[in-house]
């Protein structure tokens, strides 16, 4: 039987190698009085929740490098097949590979089988490779969709411990984020009622955490259909405050005219190009 | 973030003691986050700070302004440890009362920038975790900024940001304010309603990439007429 996983079939026992170099790397730039670029975390608030037809998933879209800001609308939604979506906190590469590599073996997978994957398969594939890791790979994923089976809701750990609830919340604003499903989280909601939900669960993150920020993506997941929603809502617009109808705008004019910037010396090569041989080959576009 | 410290060498990894005291140093300092912004003028000064008060990644507070009147025409900008703001400014207020008292008039801006100096240096192996600005009117009448570090080291400026998202705002004030790398530019003095507009945009653009910067922005203008005080909101998030 071929196999098959995409990745290369896992090593026995964990590999260190690179492990060393970095140490001598982190040596020498220590040296040069530099440190090496830390990696770039989404310090977020991501949810899900399960209504009477299936699945709602909300994001902030705020990715931090340390306390600044490095990305306004990032996408913390992420595609795993037809009929699950994952949201992503943690470490952003890590995230970002992880729910690519799961969602190529699973498509892998559904083409073997000839069924629609589960939500099932998807949470023990994750859930595998990140323990396999021991926690190295800093992804924390709400893992949601619908399948032959109903919709489920799965929370997922960087240790590769998982979940399965009506209503998970993870990332630095998750506390706010679960006060609000807490509060208000019913069974069996309607579609509806379970945005609005997710939508408010999420601006708490934003408005009181300081990690997440900017704009809310829901994506809907129901039977046979999903609803990738982005932006469902534009919680902050730049030099305008939420409850501001007239706040403060940009007015200052801040163009520079050509010449501002000094230019030392210009030299221009005209490339002189003869004509040596024409063709034409038609292209069949029926 | 885990890091090749933890590698203690070719499979293995570096040992970790589980069971045993654990040292948790106590830190009498604390980081509560904050900008603020002083810009000198030919017959005003601006005072600028955001007023949200943060600490981790929670808010305390989203009205607590950093500015803090001293005199009739002079105020400062406080930013860092929030403790050590308040005690400060209370400390100032009664050295300003003893000066009144002793000598029978207001101490000047200048005179303040001084003696603060010397209020930071006094603390030099606890020093107060606060990154002054000072922003006023010089015996003159003209406008006057004057920027301290923790330890009370300080000059006369004519523009200067402090707190968290200074490295954000110094170089457009550098920019706009000192026409620096800048060729063939009328160097137009700064009128204080182009100043306004400029600390404003200034506080926007930061509130988008620094997390502790936000919530409102409170702006004092000091002129001969007095110190007016506006407040403007910025991104909550």
């Amino acid at each position: 039987m071929a196999t098959l996983a995409v990745s290369r079939a896992p090593l026995a026992g964990f590999s260190f190698e690179n492990c060393r170099r970095n140490v001598l790397l982190e040596g020498e730039a220590g040296k040069l009085g530099c440190s090496l670029p830390a990696a770039r975390k989404t310090g977020t608030t991501i949810c899900g929740i399960v209504f009477k037809d299936g699945v709602v998933l909300g994001a902030d879209t705020r990715a931090t490098e340390g306390m600044v800001v490095a990305d306004k609308n990032c996408s913390k939604i992420h595609y795993i097949s037809p009929n699950i979506y994952c949201c992503g906190a943690g470490t952003a590469a890590d995230t970002e590979m992880t729910t690519q590599i799961i969602s190529s073996n699973l498509e892998l997978h559904a083409l073997s089988t000839g069924r629609l994957p589960r939500v099932a398969t998807a949470n023990r594939m994750l859930k595998q490779m990140l323990f396999r890791y021991q926690g190295y790979i800093g992804a924390a994923l709400v893992l949601g969709g619908v399948d032959c089976n109903g919709p489920h809701l799965y929370s997922i750990y960087p240790h590769g411990s998982t979940d399965k609830l009506p209503y998970v919340t993870m990332g630095s604003g998750s506390l706010a984020a679960m006060a609000v499903f807490e509060d208000r989280y019913k069974p069996d909601m309607e579609e509806e009622d379970a945005k609005r939900l997710v939508r408010d669960a999420i601006a708490a993150g934003i408005f009181n955490d300081l990690g997440s920020g900017s704009n809310i993506d829901l994506t809907v997941i129901t039977k046979g259909n999903v609803d990738y929603i982005r932006p469902h809502d534009e919680a902050n617009k730049k030099g305008v405050s939420l409850n501001e109808p007239e706040g403060c705008r940009l007015t200052g004019d801040y163009k520079y005219k050509r010449g501002t910037t000094a230019v030392l010396s210009q030299s221009v090569t005209p490339l002189l190009l003869e004509v040596v041989n024409e063709s034409v080959q038609t292209m069949d576009t029926s | 973030m885990l890091s090749a410290q933890n590698f203690g060498g070719p499979g293995k990894m570096k040992e970790y003691h589980y069971t045993g005291a654990v040292e948790n140093r106590f830190s009498p300092y604390a980081f509560n986050g904050g900008t603020v912004l002083a810009v000198a003028g030919e017959d005003f000064a601006i005072v600028a700070s955001d007023t949200r008060l943060s600490e981790g990644y929670s808010i305390h507070s989203r009205d607590s302004p950093k500015c803090y009147k001293l005199t009739d025409t002079t105020v400062i900008g406080c930013s860092g440890f929030h403790g050590d703001c308040l005690t400060l400014t209370k400390i100032i207020d009664a050295r300003l009362k003893m000066y009144k008292h002793s000598n029978n008039k207001t101490m000047t801006s200048g005179a303040i920038a001084a003696m603060l100096s010397t209020i930071l240096y006094s603390r030099r192996f606890f020093p107060y975790y606060v990154y002054n600005i000072i922003g006023g009117l010089d015996e003159e009448g003209k406008g006057a900024v004057y920027s301290f570090d923790p330890v009370g080291s300080y000059q006369r400026d004519t523009y200067k940001a402090g707190g968290s998202a200074s490295a954000m705002l110094q170089p457009l004030l550098d920019n706009q304010i000192g026409f620096k790398n800048m060729e063939g530019v009328q160097h137009v003095p700064l009128t204080q309603d182009k100043a306004v507009q400029l600390v404003k945009d200034v506080f926007i653009s930061a509130a988008e990439r620094d997390v502790y910067t936000g919530d409102a922005l409170r702006i004092c203008i000091i002129n001969k007429e007095g110190i007016n005080e506006q407040t403007i909101p910025l991104r909550k998030d």
